[in-house]
């Protein structure tokens, strides 16, 4: 009962041996991850935690331990080889969870995933859960459960609002897509949409955006035409000043594109039942979905 | 990062791309120096350097019109330079309390024939570089996207191969040049891109880019902006960063990485992460209040940050109230309090504070707050704490 990640992950974590990639890998594997190789160029044939074989490279991970899904917690000057490496390597999905990767990078990346079978998700991003099985990033676990409500976010904190929310009505969650604030990501709001409308398992879908480029509108299209799971969304943002990044890369309106109003009214007219303030986000969906 | 049009347009000049003569002057003992490459009866332009835009229209604070003018000897540029130096400036953009003019820039005057406008930025949507090329110039691209569309030609850049000739081409077709005006469009226009991805830029916009009556093709104005994310690559493009440009509590909290951004609203926050600090400032309007800040402290926030954090929300005369909302994932709630409690009593701060903590160690936390004597107050949720803060900023 998810997408892209379950139990039978098999984790290799780029950047294992640094400070957040060590304290993050180890939160994971408490969790129950399956983390079954790191990478740390120059460190290779180490242990971390006494058990997890470390590597020089990506392509070790995949042929010694048959990594099938990397997650990057790279410094920002070295974070898009990084995940080109992993693109080389023909992972299938790839997680960067470091913040402050130069957009120019950026655009390189997402040039050569065009032509490659990868899918990333982020940059810039909490990661991915799916509750009872399998943790990749940095959100808190204990505050999700197995359940029927995919969410998709391009916010870390915020998700987990939501989470909580759902949680605390006594439901929970299928899969939780952290897809990140940066201007130029991976898997957009459309693409964690249509996984989730796909998903048997996933009953209803929680879609939280914010100001800045036109994903949610897209998603909320697709929505409008294909979708018949329950839908509720929340857009952070509305009180932004325009032309200022607000914390995010990606968040910020400018000349005139990008408003929250924008994406609240496509959202709106896809027939999504849109939170009005962020407390009230698991409220909006069970206007619109009853478990 | 933005930068001021003069050193634009030497990192144009350095990039091979052609723009006006000019010279600046940062105190008035410079100005005859500045201009002594100025022949006596040769037209100059004056131009006041803050980083806003709508200079031409603008008023200064002692009352002289306009931070941009066209005179016809040095002489006169002088006189307008003197007006204009150590004054505030304020105009559409800077809001009512301006900004101060610290350097004066004077250029060669340019004989116009016709106008263009270029620009090149990264394009979301594609996740690639966009030319913008329109034979409207010298006034509002947007206004022209709006009435007429057809007039804009868009090129997109694959990242991997760079900006093609064919490309630089197609912009001087669109511009209608011909002859050696082409050819100088071409070169330009290569040159541009080279700049704008060599150099981490967000976006390069040149209004007007102009033709000459004797062909030349020049970047008349020039606005460039750099991604902040690639600043680590430029320690060139860093030393030109002009502090007095920005919000002087924006600079203190850069310095202690936080993500601070001031508004004119009386209730101050404090969240961690990008997305719940947006949504908190909009849950304060939603029941009634002002935003005073956007202020994210990170995940991974530490005491000192804390501290420091409402070190800089107090320094705000406007802020009547503080809302902190913490969801505790990775940083743990009994740290956030203990931190919260130790800035409180060092701060001794006076306007009332409400705290919504949630997340691992909720417990622990809201003991730490309660027992520790401070006039604080707890709430449930994110709802329950923006309603009492804007209650209590109300009554203070």
């Amino acid at each position: 009962m998810s997408v892209l990640v379950n139990k039978d992950t098999r984790l290799v974590v780029q950047g294992i041996t640094g400070s957040a990639g060590s304290f993050h890998t180890t939160q994971c594997m408490e969790y129950g991850t399956n983390v079954v190789a790191g990478v740390t160029p120059g460190k290779g044939g180490q242990k971390f935690q006494d058990s997890v074989p470390v590597f020089d490279t990506v392509q070790e991970a995949v042929d010694r331990e048959g990594a099938n899904v990397a997650a990057i917690y790279v410094p920002p000057p070295f974070a898009a080889d990084s995940i080109l490496e992993a693109i080389d390597a023909e992972i299938p999905l790839i997680i960067a969870i470091t913040e402050g990767i130069p957009v120019r990078d950026m655009a390189e990346v997402k040039a050569r995933l065009a032509t490659s079978s990868s899918r990333l998700i982020g940059p810039n991003c909490p990661g991915i859960i799916t509750p009872g099985e399998c943790k990749i990033g940095i959100m808190p676990g204990y505050i999700h459960k197995p359940g029927k409500v995919g969410i998709v976010s391009r916010s870390g904190t915020l998700t987990y609002e939501a989470v909580w929310q759902i949680t605390s009505a006594g439901h929970g969650q299928s899969t939780c897509i952290g897809i990140g604030g940066d201007p130029i990501n991976g898997t957009s709001h459309l693409d964690a949409v249509k996984l989730f409308n796909e998903d048997p398992e996933t009953e209803a879908i929680i879609l939280i955006g914010e100001i800045g480029g036109t994903a949610e509108e897209e998603a909320a299209a697709f929505i409008k035409e294909h979708v018949n799971k329950p839908c509720a969304a929340f857009i952070a943002g509305r009180t932004a000043p325009p032309g200022r990044r607000m914390g995010h890369a990606g968040a910020i309106v400018s000349g005139g594109k990008g408003t929250a109003e924008a994406k609240v009214e496509a959202l709106l007219d896809a027939g999504i039942s849109v939170a009005e303030t962020p407390s009230h986000m698991a409220e909006a969906l069970f206007k619109v979905w009853n478990p | 990062m933005n930068v001021h049009e003069y050193q634009a347009k030497q990192l144009f000049a350095d990039a091979g791309v052609a723009v006006p003569k000019g010279t600046v002057a940062q105190s008035a003992d410079q100005f005859d120096q500045s201009l002594s490459s100025f022949s006596s009866d040769q037209s100059v332009v004056v131009k006041a350097q803050i980083h806003a835009g709508g200079r031409g229209k603008g008023t200064f604070t002692n009352g002289f019109k306009g931070g941009v003018h066209v005179v016809s000897s040095p002489a006169e540029a002088k006189d307008k330079a003197e007006a204009m130096l150590g004054n505030v400036l304020v105009t559409k953009q800077t809001g009512e309390e301006g900004k101060e003019v610290g350097t004066v820039y004077f250029t060669e005057c340019s004989d116009i024939d016709k106008e263009f406008y270029l620009a090149i930025l990264m394009d979301r949507a594609t996740s690639k570089p966009v030319i913008i090329a329109s034979t409207e110039g010298g006034v509002d691209i947007e206004e022209v996207a709006e009435s007429s569309p057809e007039k804009i030609t868009k090129i997109l850049i694959d990242p991997a191969l760079g900006i093609r000739p064919y490309q630089a081409r197609q912009v001087a077709f669109a511009l209608q040049l011909s002859g050696d005006s082409f050819k100088q469009c071409v070169k330009l226009v290569t040159k541009l891109y080279h700049f704008f991805w060599t150099k981490d830029c967000s976006q390069v916009e040149v209004n007007p880019l102009v033709l000459t009556p004797t062909g030349d093709v020049l970047a008349l104005d020039a606005k460039v902006n750099f991604d902040a994310n690639a600043l680590f690559r430029h320690p060139d493009v860093v030393e030109l960063r002009d502090l007095t440009e920005e919000d002087p509590k924006e600079v203190e909290a850069s310095k202690f990485d936080l993500n601070y951004i001031a508004l004119d609203g009386n209730v101050a926050c404090m969240v961690n992460g990008a997305g719940l600090a947006m949504a908190t400032m909009d849950i304060i309007k939603h029941y009634g209040g002002s935003p005073a800040n956007f202020l994210d402290v990170g995940g991974g926030a530490n005491e000192e940050q804390v501290e420091n954090a409402f070190r800089i929300l107090v320094s705000d005369d406007a802020v009547k109230a503080i809302l902190v909302n913490i969801f505790g994932g990775i940083m743990k709630c009994d740290v956030i309090a203990t931190g919260i409690v130790n800035a409180a009593r060092k701060l001794e701060m006076k306007v009332p504070l409400v705290v919504r903590l949630e997340g691992t160690n909720v417990e622990q936390g809201k003991k730490i707050l309660s027992d520790s004597g401070l006039a604080l107050e707890p709430a449930d949720s994110l709802a329950d704490a923006a309603e009492k803060v804007v209650k209590l900023a109300a009554q203070s």
